[in-house]
C-alpha cells in the first residue's frame, strides 16, 4: 500500500507517494535522484548507505521509508556550504583519505555524526565509532588521519 | 572464461595494440564539458590485453589539445582507487610540460579512448605510463615542429614550459592552445606515437614523482561523483536476475505467469536465464522471489569448503615439468635434516565495495553499457560475441568505480543488464547484491602447497621441493640460492568460480614459502633474518628486508620476550618490485584471537611515481592481506555460500589496523614496477612466523585464527 511521505533533504522538502516499506537508500536513490549514499550491503553491516536522520547516524539501507517521514536527512550532497566545503570533507582531501571513494560518504557522514557528539575524541573512540564502516580498499589508516585532523580544526573553530 | 583470465594474469607479457582509424571524425561532447574531435564507430584497439600497447596509435587517439587550454589524453585504464586517474595524468603532463591540472584524463571508454588492455597485473605503470608518456613527449615534438614552421626556425632552437612553447632568439611565444587555434594540429597528430622518443629522465621529473591527488577526489567527497551504479538513463527500469539455489543447479521448470501480471513488472526467460524488471528495485525484488518460489530445480553434488584441500589435492594436474635446478633427489640425499610441510589456504572473495553493475541501454541496434569492470574493450569483445552484433555497434563506458581488487575482469552484470534491456526495449540496471557477490562472483583460489626442504650439516640450505596447487604460479620461484630446486604449480578442480585477486598466487606462495623458510630456520637453529640474509643474493630483497628489520629494531625485539607477543618477518618479490615485512602479534589464548599490533613494511618499486598515493597502496594492501590471513574464508556446503554476507564474512575494519609503519624506498636506477599489489604478499607469512614465536604453535593454514584454535 503505497503512503505519502515527506522528507526534508539537505534542507528541502521532498514529497514521494510510494511504498513505505522501501528503505530509505531505495527511495533517496531511485526516486530523488540523491546518489551519494551507497548500497554496500542492504543488511547495515557496511556503512556506505550512512545517512544523518535529524543529525543522528543513520544506514539508510534498513530504514524502512516510512520511519524517516517528516525527518531531516542529509546527505554527502548537503554537507558542504555552497563551494566551502565541510571541515570533515576538507580533511579528507587533505589527508588523501580516498582510494575508490565508495566508501566514502558514509565515513565522511559518520565522522560528521561523531564529532557532533564527541568533538575530541580519542584515537580508541574514533575506531570504536567508525567500525561500522567498511572500506575495503583498507584505506583506513588515512581515514583515521583525516576523522582526527577534522576534530582538530572542529576544535579550533570553535575556540576562536 | 576465468581460467582464461587467470592464465593471462600469470603471463605478462604485452601486446601491442593496432589501431584502425576511420576517416570520418565527429565531435564528442565530454563530461567535461570539452568539445573534442574523436574518431568514431571504429575500435581503436584490436590488442585484448597487454597494458602498454598504444607503439601504433596515432597521437590524436592519445592526446587532443582543446581550445580552451586544456588537453584532453585518452587511455583505456579504469580507476578503481589504485591511482591511474592521477598517475597518468602526471606521465602526460611530465612529457608535454605542463601543469598537471590541464590534463583533462578521459579513461575507459571504448568510443573514446585507445586500447591499453585490461587494468591487471600492475601493469599501468611498467606499460601505460610509457605509452602515455610517449604519446605525449610525441605531440610535444608536433606541436614544436609546427611552431618551427610557422616561425620558419629550426624546432632545435625552441624550448618548451609549462605549455608555451618559446623561440629563446626572438622572445616570441605561442601556447599549445593557441597553436592548435592556428596550426592544422589534427593533421600533425594523425602521426604514430613515436615509441623510441627520448622521455624526461627520472632526476629532472617535475610533476611525476610529486604527490598529486586523484583529480576528481572533490567530486567524490561532495558525493557528485557517478560510480557505475549511480548512473540513471531515462526510462530506466530495475533488473534482477534468478539464480540458482546451488551451484550447477539446472532450472527444470518455472511459471512467470503470476510475476507477469504485476503492474510494471516484465520478465523474461530464455532456457536457463530468468530476469526482471521493475521501476524499483523493491518491486523488482518481489517479483523475482515470486518466481523463484515457483522454479523447480535439478541439483548436483558439490564439494564443501570442508573437504576442498583433499579435493584440490585429489585432482592435482601435476604434470609438465617443474621449474628445477641442479638434482633435488641428490640435494636431499646429501641433506643432514628434511623438512616436510604441507600448507592451506582458503578461498576468499573480493567484496569490491561496490558490487558488480552495470546499465544497458539498446538504440537503433547499438548497445551502450555503462559498468564496473577492469577490461572495458574485452568487456566490449564480449558483448559483441554474445549479441551477434560487430563490436563497432557496443560502447562500454566505466566510469571510476567502486573497487576491485582483481574481482572485476569480467561483465556478468554488463551482459545480463543488455539482455534484459534488448528484452524489454528499455535501459535495464541490474545492480548486485551483496550476496550475489559472496556467491556469483569468482573467488581467489584456494591452494594446497607442499614443501620439502634440505638442509646440510652446516645449516644451509641445499634442496627445495615445492608444489603449489591451484592457486597460479605467481612468486612460485624461490628467491634464495638454494642449489638443488624442483619448483611446480599444478592445476585442479575448482569446486569454486575462480580468478584473478590482488596479486593472485603470490599471496599463497608466499604464505607458504616464507612460513617454510621459518621452519627451516627453526630446524637450524638460526635468527630468521640471518637465515635469509645467508641465502639471499637479490640485492634488492636484501636491502627491503634489512630496512624493515632495521626500522623494526628486529635483533633487540626479538631478544625480548613476553608472553603471548612474538615477531616475525617475511619477504618477497613479484611483478619486479621487492617487500619485506615485520610483524608483531599478541595472542588472546581464551578467545582465540590473533592481535596484529605493528607492521613495520619495506617496499621497493624503482622510482616512485607519486609517493602519497604509493604509501596509500602499501597500506592497503597490508590491511587488505591481514583479513585473509586472520579470517576471511568462503565456507560453503552443497553448491551454497553459507556465510554469504559481511556478518559471516569477517573483512579487516578499523579495529583490526595495526600501527603501520611503512619505509617507501625510491630506486631510480631501475624502471618504474606497479605497486598495487605486491605490498600484500609479505603479510601473511610475517604474522604466521610471529605465531609461532608467541606460542610455538605452527600455523599452516590460512585463515590462520580458525587454524590456531584448532591447535591452542
Amino acid at each position: 500500500m503505497d503512503a505519502t511521505i515527506t522528507l526534508i533533504v539537505n534542507g528541502q522538502k521532498r514529497t514521494v507517494v510510494t511504498d513505505p516499506e522501501r528503505p530509505l537508500l531505495d527511495v533517496l536513490r531511485e526516486d530523488l535522484d540523491v546518489m551519494g549514499p551507497k548500497y554496500g550491503c542492504g543488511e547495515g553491516l557496511c556503512g556506505a548507505c550512512t545517512v544523518l536522520m535529524d543529525g543522528k547516524r543513520t544506514l539508510s539501507c534498513i530504514t524502512p521509508l516510512g520511519d524517516a517521514d517528516k525527518k531531516k536527512i542529509t546527505t554527502i550532497e548537503g554537507l558542504a556550504d555552497g563551494d566551502r566545503l565541510h571541515p570533515v570533507q576538507q580533511a579528507f582531501l587533505d589527508e588523501g583519505a580516498i582510494q575508490c571513494g565508495y566508501c566514502t560518504p558514509g565515513m565522511i557522514l559518520s565522522a560528521v555524526a561523531l564529532l557532533k557528539e564527541n568533538p575530541r575524541p580519542t584515537d580508541e573512540q574514533i575506531t570504536e565509532w567508525m567500525n561500522g564502516n567498511i572500506c575495503r580498499c583498507n584505506g583506513y589508516a588515512k581515514i583515521l588521519n583525516a576523522v582526527r585532523r577534522a576534530a582538530s580544526q572542529i576544535k579550533e573553530v570553535t575556540r576562536s | 572464461m576465468i581460467e582464461d583470465t587467470l592464465a593471462e594474469e600469470m603471463v605478462e607479457t604485452a601486446r601491442p595494440d593496432t589501431v584502425k582509424l576511420s576517416r570520418r571524425t565527429f565531435v564528442q561532447l565530454l563530461g567535461s564539458g570539452l568539445l573534442i574531435t574523436v574518431t568514431e564507430g571504429v575500435s581503436l584497439g584490436q590488442g585484448r590485453r597487454g597494458g602498454g600497447g598504444g607503439r601504433s596509435i596515432p597521437v590524436a587517439a592519445r592526446i587532443h589539445i582543446n581550445k580552451d587550454g586544456t588537453i584532453s589524453v585518452m587511455t583505456g585504464k579504469v580507476e578503481e582507487g589504485q591511482g591511474p586517474r592521477a598517475q597518468l595524468s602526471q606521465a602526460a603532463a611530465e612529457e608535454l610540460r605542463v601543469h598537471v591540472d590541464l590534463i583533462r584524463l578521459i579513461m575507459s571508454d571504448t568510443g573514446l579512448v585507445p586500447d591499453d588492455g585490461i587494468t591487471a597485473g600492475s601493469r599501468t605503470t611498467p606499460s601505460t605510463v610509457p605509452a602515455v608518456r610517449q604519446g605525449a613527449a610525441t605531440a610535444r615534438e608536433l606541436l614544436t615542429d609546427l611552431a618551427a614552421r610557422q616561425w620558419k626556425v629550426d624546432p632545435g632552437t625552441l624550448i618548451v614550459r609549462e605549455g608555451s612553447i618559446r623561440n629563446e632568439a626572438t622572445g616570441k611565444t605561442i601556447t599549445y592552445a593557441d597553436l592548435a587555434n592556428s596550426a592544422n594540429v589534427d593533421d600533425a597528430f594523425k602521426q604514430s606515437v613515436s615509441s623510441d622518443i627520448a622521455l624526461t629522465p627520472v632526476d629532472e621529473w617535475k610533476t611525476m614523482g610529486t604527490s598529486v591527488a586523484r583529480p576528481n577526489s572533490r567530486d567524490v567527497v561532495t558525493g557528485s561523483h557517478k560510480y557505475p551504479s549511480d548512473i540513471v538513463r531515462p526510462n530506466m527500469l530495475y533488473g534482477k536476475i534468478l539464480r540458482p539455489p546451488s551451484y550447477g543447479a539446472k532450472l527444470e521448470s518455472i511459471d512467470l505467469s503470476k510475476a507477469k501480471a504485476v503492474k510494471g513488472v516484465v520478465v523474461v526467460r530464455d532456457d536457463q536465464f530468468v530476469g526482471c524488471a521493475a521501476p524499483s528495485s523493491l518491486a523488482a525484488n518481489r517479483a523475482l522471489e515470486a518466481i523463484a518460489k515457483t522454479a523447480s530445480w535439478k541439483t548436483v553434488s558439490q564439494v564443501s569448503s570442508r573437504q576442498v584441500h583433499s579435493h584440490l589435492k585429489k585432482n592435482a594436474r601435476r604434470g609438465g615439468r617443474p621449474g628445477s635446478r641442479g638434482s633435488v633427489k641428490k640435494g636431499f640425499a646429501d641433506a643432514s635434516k628434511v623438512l616436510n610441510e604441507t600448507y592451506e589456504v582458503a578461498y576468499v572473495q573480493h567484496t569490491p565495495m561496490e558490487p558488480r553493475a552495470a546499465i544497458a541501454e539498446w538504440e537503433d541496434g547499438k548497445l551502450t553499457v555503462w559498468t564496473g569492470v577492469d577490461g572495458p574493450q574485452r568487456v566490449q569483445g564480449d558483448l559483441a560475441r554474445t549479441f551477434q552484433v560487430p563490436s563497432e555497434r557496443v560502447r562500454v563506458i566505466v566510469p571510476d568505480m567502486g573497487g576491485g581488487f582483481g574481482g572485476k575482469h569480467t561483465g556478468e552484470a554488463a551482459e545480463e543488464a543488455a539482455r534484459l534491456a534488448k528484452a524489454f526495449g528499455r535501459p535495464v540496471a541490474v545492480h548486485w547484491t551483496r550476496a550475489e557477490e559472496f556467491t556469483w562472483a569468482y573467488a581467489r583460489p584456494a591452494a594446497v602447497i607442499e614443501c620439502k626442504g634440505g638442509l646440510d650439516d652446516k645449516g644451509s640450505l641445499i634442496a627445495w621441493d615445492f608444489t603449489s596447487i591451484n592457486p597460479g604460479g605467481s612468486a612460485i620461484d624461490t628467491p634464495y640460492r638454494i642449489a638443488n630446486t624442483a619448483i611446480l604449480s599444478a592445476s585442479s578442480d575448482s569446486p569454486l568460480r575462480q580468478g584473478s585477486y590482488r596479486c593472485l598466487g603470490a599471496t599463497a606462495n608466499n604464505f607458504a614459502r616464507e612460513s617454510f623458510m621459518d621452519e627451516l630456520a627453526a630446524a637450524a637453529g638460526a635468527d630468521p633474518l640471518a637465515f635469509r640474509l645467508a641465502h639471499l643474493d637479490n640485492p634488492r630483497i636484501r636491502a627491503v628486508l634489512e630496512a624493515a628489520a632495521k626500522h623494526f629494531d628486529w635483533p633487540r625485539r626479538r631478544r625480548q620476550a613476553t608472553a603471548d607477543v612474538g615477531i616475525g618477518l617475511a619477504c618477497g618479490t613479484e611483478k619486479n618490485s621487492v617487500v619485506a615485512a615485520c610483524a608483531q602479534v599478541r595472542i588472546d589464548r581464551r578467545r582465540g584471537r590473533i592481535k596484529v599490533e605493528h607492521v613495520c613494511e619495506a617496499f621497493e618499486c624503482g622510482p616512485i611515481q607519486n609517493p602519497a598515493n604509493l604509501l596509500s597502496q602499501v597500506q592497503g594492501c597490508i590491511t587488505m592481506g591481514l583479513g585473509p590471513a586472520l579470517r576471511e574464508q568462503l565456507q560453503f556446503e552443497d553448491g551454497k555460500i553459507l556465510n554469504a554476507s559481511f556478518a559471516g564474512y569477517l573483512v579487516p575494519r578499523f579495529k583490526d589496523v595495526p600501527k603501520l609503519d611503512i619505509q617507501l624506498m625510491n630506486k631510480t636506477d631501475t624502471p618504474s614496477a606497479g605497486a598495487g599489489e605486491t605490498p600484500i604478499i609479505a603479510i601473511a607469512p610475517a604474522v604466521a612466523n610471529a605465531v609461532f614465536a608467541a606460542t610455538g604453535i605452527r600455523v599452516r593454514s590460512m585463515p590462520m585464527e580458525d587454524a590456531l584454535r584448532k591447535q591452542l
